[in-house]
């Protein structure tokens, strides 16, 4: 009776670490969200207005080998925590040719924090070193199937094309840039670079809905 | 004589009778606030699969999160109402518990199970919850035994969470 209910239990261990490995393994390359672009996609162009009230297209960077797109925002705390990581990837990439292009994709009027002033204050607030653009209307974010705030759409150049080559968070820790331990765009930028295959290609990290 | 000695006494006993109110309501929500777990995925993964034949309607939310906020009085009707173990899972950042967390839970009274999951690498957790949730609050997973939803958006009403919650039931 004893080795019975020993037995089971180990059954049952055997599963459950089954299950759970299965899941770890799932994490990796599986974008399960229907709409918007998934990897290998050509992104398409938008013409956004930036904060100093210029129009802003990605045409207009004529010598970037690609674009880190990035969906944030005024009023999420977690976009705000990613604020100096955001401005050190455009330090860091922008002269290798993959400079940050940010877009606020809510709608002002749901909420005053993210309007196009106040846009204008935490950019010069923080320094932003990139275009900081609102979609206006919202078309742009339901194209690439932006869901929240922040995520990361990496672009590479290809004859003059954008094609999606990583979806997602920005690193591993939406709470505290020093703990960092995977810096997911920054190796994908630099596995571009060096004309290597993106690893992961998507991740998943908590965000702020876009409304 | 007798009629002027309750007019007297009356308000004072209802001042009396809200006072003692107030101090109980404030009592419980402190106690509430207490208890406040901060967990991490791990600690916190138990609370996905029980299988005791009660119902749970799990929500992830925050304080700052304006969709969140608008459905959570439909959650706590709910739990009122209806036969469920609510649970509410905040995502706030940790550094926000005493000055975001507890004051908005002691402000709307609010008495329910909360958690605070602290868990920073969340591309390793979120597919854990559910493989189809890409990390936008609010998400509420609903189940009981083997039977679950989940809902990765804002309920516009208390019929939709309703309608939702009595499929599982």
């Amino acid at each position: 009776m004893k080795t019975l209910k020993i037995l089971t239990v180990l059954a049952l261990l055997i599963v459950i670490s089954a299950f759970g490995f299965q899941s770890v393994f799932n994490d990796e390359d599986s974008n399960s969200s229907a709409e918007g672009y998934q990897i290998g996609d050509v992104a398409e162009d938008f013409s956004l207005k930036n904060i100093d009230g210029k129009m802003v297209s990605l045409a207009d960077f004529k010598k970037a080998k690609g674009f880190i797109v990035i969906f944030t925002t005024n009023h999420c705390p977690y976009a705000k925590a990613y604020e100096s990581r955001i401005i050190a990837l455009d330090k860091k990439f922008k002269s290798k040719g993959f400079p940050v292009i940010a877009i606020n994709p809510n709608d002002p009027q749901k909420n005053e924090t993210d309007s196009f002033e106040n846009m204008q204050i935490r950019a010069k607030q923080k320094g932003f070193t990139f275009p900081y653009l609102l979609d206006e209307g919202q078309k742009v974010y339901p194209k690439y199937g932006a869901t929240k705030t922040p995520h990361v759409y990496i672009l590479e150049k290809e004859s003059n094309k954008n094609i999606v080559r990583y979806i997602g968070a920005i690193d591993d820790n939406y709470q505290d840039e020093n703990a960092v331990k995977e810096r997911f765009v920054e190796k994908a930028i630099t596995a571009l670079l060096k004309n290597e295959e993106v690893k992961p290609k998507t991740t998943k990290a908590i965000g702020c809905s876009i409304r | 004589m007798r009629e002027l000695k309750m007019q007297f006494l009356l308000p004072i006993f209802f001042c009396l009778l809200f006072l003692a109110c107030k101090n109980e309501g404030e009592k419980t929500t402190d106690k509430q606030q207490d208890k406040i777990e901060s967990v991490n995925f791990n600690g916190f993964k138990k609370n996905l699969n029980k299988n005791d034949n009660k119902l749970y309607v799990i929500n992830f939310w925050a304080t700052w999160c304006k969709p969140c906020v608008e459905e959570m009085p439909y959650l706590l009707r709910l739990e009122e109402e209806e036969e469920v173990e609510l649970i509410l899972v905040s995502l706030d950042l940790p550094k926000m518990k005493n000055s975001q967390l507890k004051p908005f839970l002691k402000k709307r009274g609010i008495n329910s199970k909360v958690i605070l999951l602290d868990d920073p690498n969340s591309n390793q957790w979120i597919p854990k919850v559910n493989p189809d949730w890409d990390g936008a609050i609010p998400a509420t997973l609903i189940y009981k035994n083997d039977t679950s939803k989940f809902i990765a958006r804002p309920f516009a009403n208390y019929d939709e969470l309703l309608t939702e919650v009595k499929k599982i039931m």
